[in-house]
């Protein structure tokens, strides 16, 4: 069983899946936030790789971009962080990145030196189903997850197709939007979440605008099997710039919080 | 081209899941329209009526005795709105409408596909909001002005690089979180199928003009069309329809200060494969694929991406594309202004230069028709700032 597969099992709690960018706010205070976050009760970690133009994402993730970029982060680099995160850690690693990134250096050979490094699941969030087939065998070839996001808008039929190429998980995309916190879980999400689970036993994770507790637990009681969070992890990291030992606290505890209260909403 | 959008291997639709309905939706609606002939028919109308088309194959007498050829100009500097821009954002304003979208966003970089987009919005009752580059703002500023007495709300765009790539990914962001009701009016053959194909075809009309009136005024084809690139909208719009002739299509790129120095626009000359604003095609970019910033003194050409039909076109040499510098394209600007008194846009002027460059490439009796994008009053007082007007 992969290490995804696991974090999914039967009869395991629902998943708190946090998300941070490689690199940010440079490599070796990334390396202190992926333990404050696995310290807190990170199911899985999202590592998104940065890109110079990241049209999926809001403010908070743009910021974090580039100033991981400014601190000279390449896909090299990123390899590094996750052998060094796999030093000490088997939580579930998944690169969320755009689909030039991969392009750039080959895709046969980055999800071969993302197999080597540790990685277990690969989102290209420009990359739609109907582009995948070349990704979707690399990823076969060296054992990693290809996840796919489902939008609101996607259709029953693409629904069915994009969950036969899927692996992992579902990313859920739960408002119409780039990434960043939002108020409130629209109905739509909702909506979506009792739509996908019609076509696949996936797991189903989602993101996008949700932060707090509240959020959270709305989500697993409609039935999703896990949260991910990255705008608010991201802020809080751009919060305490300065000041890395806050940092780690105040991630660790909003994961913690995170995730004792998914685990209180769960039905089961 | 091929399934999903596909020229050669360029092309595709690279884009969030949110957005793929969207372009399944515009996909079929366009197919619909293509084939519609009151869709047909009520374009045409805009296009004569409104317009202002077709549009003059300008003899010019005195740059062509000054350069040894016979120089002949495609005045899309005389479409209302002062571009080739309006041809394009008539035909998918009409569709939009069709599809029953409420809202146009469009993005912009010069200011002219976002006043040809102001232009379609007013005409037709639908708001307009335009993402332009803050940089672009500054140096544009006439254009914001038209684009805002039009009725037009013009957002600075002031992530990344501030320029036209920036505005393109703003212009995505605010099509991802309305996509139910807004139409996003992309302004060249750039973007994800099947934008590149609709923009392509309602740009051809160029091409298919002056090929009708170079037949009729020197019986013959043309040994050179000659066009500026950026995306490649005017360059694609007046090629396609020569393509299977024997005629030398060449399009000029931005060198910016040069090439060798890496201030430059000159995708197709200096970049490679690449995946930008949803679509494999030429990019400027690093060895890690992050995308280059780019430099041209003409706004409308400074993007590190192009179309992807170019991009098939530079592999199968089908297409020559070249390069000139910021230098030149001031000489050129001038030069069209003095001898013929016609002042070029500074994108266009880059298909005067590379002519003024090659002269003795061209015997006297060559025919070479350029495409004049556009009028370059929207350029005069950044020019003239520059102290280029002497």
């Amino acid at each position: 069983m992969g290490r995804i597969e696991k974090v999914f099992a039967e009869g395991k709690n629902p998943a708190f899946i946090g998300f941070t960018v490689a690199g940010d706010p440079d490599k070796t205070t990334c390396i202190r936030i992926a333990r404050a976050l696995i310290a807190g009760g990170t199911d899985i970690l999202e590592l998104g790789i940065p890109f110079s133009d990241p049209v999926a994402d809001g403010p908070a993730i743009q910021k974090a971009d580039e100033r991981a970029l400014g601190a000279g982060t390449t896909p090299s680099s990123v390899f590094e962080i996750v052998r060094e995160i796999r030093k000490e850690s088997d939580v579930p690693i998944v690169f969320l990145t755009y689909y030039n990134i991969v392009y750039r250096r080959g895709i046969d050979r980055f999800y071969r030196e993302a197999h080597d490094a540790g990685v277990d699941g690969i989102l290209i969030a420009d990359m739609p189903v109907e582009e995948s087939g070349e990704a979707c065998n690399a990823a076969q070839r060296y054992c990693i997850d290809p996840v796919f996001l489902i939008s609101q808008t996607t259709s029953d039929t693409r629904i069915g197709t994009i969950a036969a190429e899927a692996r992992g998980y579902l990313y859920l995309v739960a408002v119409l939007g780039v990434t960043g916190v939002r108020n409130q879980v629209s109905e739509g999400a909702i909506d979506l979440l009792e739509r996908v689970r019609r076509h696949t036993s996936l797991p189903l994770a989602i993101g996008f605008g949700i932060s707090t507790p509240l959020q959270a637990q709305t989500c697993i009681r409609a039935g999703a099997d896990g949260i991910i969070v990255g705008s608010a992890l991201v802020e809080i990291v751009e919060r305490n710039l300065n000041n890395p030992a806050a940092m780690e606290q105040e991630l660790k505890d909003y994961v913690s919080a995170m995730k004792n209260a998914i685990v209180m909403s769960h039905p089961v | 081209m091929t399934r999903r959008g596909r020229y050669g291997k360029y092309g595709g639709q690279y884009v969030s899941e949110t957005l793929m309905g969207a372009l399944i939706d515009l996909e079929s609606a366009y197919a619909q329209a293509a084939t519609d002939p009151e869709f047909a028919r009520v374009l045409a109308g805009y296009q004569a009526e409104y317009a202002g088309r077709e549009t003059p194959l300008t003899f010019c007498p005195n740059a062509s005795d000054k350069l040894g050829c016979k120089i002949y100009l495609k005045r899309e500097d005389l479409v209302h709105g002062g571009s080739h821009k309006l041809n394009n954002t008539l035909g998918q304003a009409l569709l939009a409408k069709q599809m029953g979208k409420k809202r146009l966003i469009a993005e912009t970089g010069a200011g002219q596909h976002g006043v040809a987009t102001a232009i379609v919005g007013a005409a037709l009752g639908m708001p307009v909001d335009v993402y332009m580059g803050e940089v672009d703002t500054q140096r544009q500023a006439l254009n914001v002005f038209r684009m805002e007495l039009m009725g037009a709300r013009v957002i600075p765009v002031r992530s990344g690089t501030r320029t036209l790539k920036d505005a393109i990914n703003e212009a995505l962001r605010d099509w991802v979180a309305n996509v139910r009701d807004t139409y996003y009016l992309i302004g060249s053959v750039v973007g994800p199928h099947p934008y590149p194909l609709i923009v392509r075809n309602f740009q051809s009309i160029i091409g298919r003009e002056a090929r009708e009136q170079i037949m009729r005024k020197e019986g013959r084809l043309p040994d050179a069309v000659v066009a500026c690139v950026g995306g490649g909208s005017n360059a694609i719009g007046i090629f396609y329809p020569f393509l299977a002739d024997d005629v030398e299509l060449i399009g000029v790129e931005a060198g910016g200060e040069g090439i060798e120095t890496g201030r430059h626009s000159a995708t197709l000359c200096a970049g490679d494969a690449g995946v930008l604003h949803g679509t494999l095609s030429y990019l400027l970019q690093d060895e890690h694929g992050q995308v280059l910033p780019t430099h041209s003194i003409s706004a409308g050409l400074d993007y590190p991406g192009v179309g992807p039909e170019h991009a098939m076109l530079r592999d199968s040499r089908r297409v020559t594309y070249a390069a000139v510098n910021d230098p030149e394209v001031l000489d050129a600007f001038r030069f069209l202004s003095k001898t013929e008194g016609i002042i070029p846009a500074l994108e266009s002027a880059h298909a005067v230069a590379y002519v003024m460059e090659n002269a003795e490439r061209f015997d006297k009796d060559d025919i070479v028709i350029i495409n004049l994008s556009g009028r370059g009053d929207k350029d005069v007082s950044e020019v003239a700032a520059m102290k280029g007007l002497s």
